[in-house]
């Protein structure tokens, strides 16, 4: 098994499309879940508040400098993740192709690369896994 | 669509396919050779044009292919006439589906595939194949892989076993309520089985296979939501988030194994050990059976900074508990690995000079080993290395057996 991460990426299209029926698009998500959570799949999902609210920190002064936003274009930012445990790249696309998304949004499909697969400088260097334990 | 495509969709799909065409044809054996044949067909035509709904392409087919069978069955002519009319008013594709894919009764119908799969009829090799057959949708090929046994063998296990649920006249449908607790120690058992031939191997050069550990880890998770009520789902769950979390930490580059003191615990997948902490939560609701004990057990390591600063005391009375309500030898050794933790080594090596009193664990390489290493603590060399040198002769794992002679010549 590996991990995936489906990562939602909407435009103003597709968020105004949500919008318009707000309930329907949270039934069908809610749905959505339910199936991976029944095929024993799902090991987390998040939806992402109004990137307005957010901050930028930006690296490429000397120093980092912190700005509100980001205001980008709407299409190049994300609203939300589903994490997958899955048997290859194929499953996970495949629960990409049914995601409830609304007309003109964009499905990001990005494998989590294992422990074992990331270069180790000392043995002892592990990203994504160097919470507190 | 390419045959991982057709692969994916089966993963996802086959045990919603293939329970539901048991409802449908009322034979077990009937529907998952049908259903195989429909993914057999996908694969020649889907690539040349994949259809807008594949699970619905895929039930439709097998239903078709049951059917044909059916009609070759002269003995079935009756039911064949009642299929018949149904496939003339419902149509091969479309309404008539949708009734077979009603999602309230399919949730219903793949708990009542993994009871069925685990039926205590079978043999426990019987039970496993078919478990990782019809509900995890693996080939006769990927079982083999994980349990190292030729692909002939497994084919052999899985049509034993149709025949034998056939031959009992196991009816599908859920167990009532007051069977389905019973049966579902049953189904439980089957999951740790596959779980632990994953996590560490029974033989062969490898200690992990985790693909097949995954495998259980992700049935696991269905049946937990499937009977979100029953506290030692989640006490199983729990068990295998927890002790999966360590799989990264528990063998070297090379593969050799990584003792629990030796690991670093920084590998350990923080994710999954609060996943295991969530179930173990839900499964304490009614205090904590076999499993939720076992997953506690794990729980008291995973937020443990080290070995030192592990609640051995903790860990002992879970021991104690676990040997009251599922009392076992191997729990009695574990027990006194703790005891050795939490209270020195004289008082453990009693309860295993015990065990061996009793000659409860014949031919297990376990005890000398954890004989051995208390030996070793007691700075009783001599008698350590001749323990550890018999724990390697007994042992079948190559990389456990090596870590044990590498102990032993250190003894000099």
């Amino acid at each position: 098994m590996a991990k995936y991460l489906l990562i939602m990426r909407g435009t103003d299209e597709s968020n105004a499309a949500m919008m318009a029926d707000i309930g329907k698009a949270m039934a069908d998500t809610r749905q959505y879940i339910e199936e991976m959570v029944k095929a024993g799949v799902l090991l987390a999902a998040e939806g992402l508040d109004d990137p307005g609210r957010g901050a930028v920190v930006d690296f490429s002064g000397e120093t980092p400098v912190v700005t509100d936003g980001p205001y980008g274009e709407t299409k190049e930012l994300f609203g939300g993740f589903f994490l997958l445990d899955v048997a290859s790249q194929h499953e996970a696309v495949e629960w990409a192709r049914r995601m409830p998304a609304a007309r003109g949004s964009k499905i990001e499909v990005r494998r989590v690369p294992g422990d074992d697969e990331v270069p180790q400088q000392d043995g002892r260097f592990a990203p994504g896994n160097t919470g507190g334990i | 669509m390419d045959a991982a495509g057709v692969e994916a969709v089966w993963r996802i799909e086959s045990a919603r396919i293939v329970a539901a065409l048991t409802r449908f044809t009322g034979d077990f054996g009937l529907a998952e050779d049908a259903a195989q044949e429909a993914v057999a067909e996908a694969l020649v035509s889907w690539p040349r044009s994949a259809p807008a709904n594949p699970a619905g392409w895929l039930t439709a087919t097998a239903r078709r292919r049951a059917i044909d069978a059916i009609r070759r069955r002269t003995a079935l002519r009756d039911r064949y006439a009642l299929l018949a009319a149904d496939l003339a008013t419902g149509g091969t594709t479309g309404p008539a589906l949708d009734e077979d894919l009603d999602p309230d009764r399919i949730d219903d119908d793949v708990l009542a595939l993994m009871f069925i799969s685990c039926h205590p009829v079978l043999s426990r090799e019987g039970r496993v194949a078919l478990t990782l057959r019809v509900v995890g949708g693996l080939s006769s090929e990927e079982i083999a892989r994980a349990f190292l046994v030729p692909v002939p063998t497994v084919q052999a296990r899985i049509t034993r076993a149709k025949k034998t649920i056939a031959a009992a006249g196991v009816p599908f449908e859920l167990p009532p309520a007051a069977e389905r607790r019973e049966r579902l120690g049953g189904v439980l058992s089957v999951l740790y089985v596959i779980f632990t031939e994953g996590s560490t191997a029974t033989t062969g050069d490898r200690l992990l296979r985790p693909g097949v550990a995954y495998e259980a880890l992700r049935l696991a998770r269905t049946l937990a939501a499937l009977q979100p009520d029953e506290p030692e789902v989640h006490g199983l769950l729990a068990l295998c988030e927890l002790t999966s979390a360590r799989f990264p930490a528990r063998t070297a580059p090379d593969g050799s194994p990584v003792l629990l003191e030796d690991q670093d615990r920084r590998l350990w997948d923080v994710s999954a050990i609060r996943r295991g902490l969530t179930a173990l939560a839900r499964a304490s609701a009614g205090g904590l059976g076999p499993y939720g004990l076992q997953a506690a057990i794990a729980a008291a390591h995973a937020s443990a900074a080290s070995v030192e600063a592990t609640d051995w005391e903790r860990i002992v009375v879970l021991y104690e508990a676990l040997g009251r309500v599922a009392p076992s030898p191997v729990v009695e050794l574990n027990r006194a690995v703790a005891v050795a933790m939490a209270s020195g080594p004289a008082q453990a090596l009693a309860i295993v000079d015990e065990l061996v009193a009793a000659d409860r664990l014949p031919g297990s390489h376990l005890v000398p080993t954890v004989r051995g290493e208390l030996l070793t603590r007691l700075g009783r060399r001599p008698e350590a290395r001749a323990e550890l040198e018999l724990a390697a002769r007994l042992c079948t794992n190559h990389q456990e057996r090596s870590v044990l002679l590498r102990k032993a010549a250190a003894l000099g």
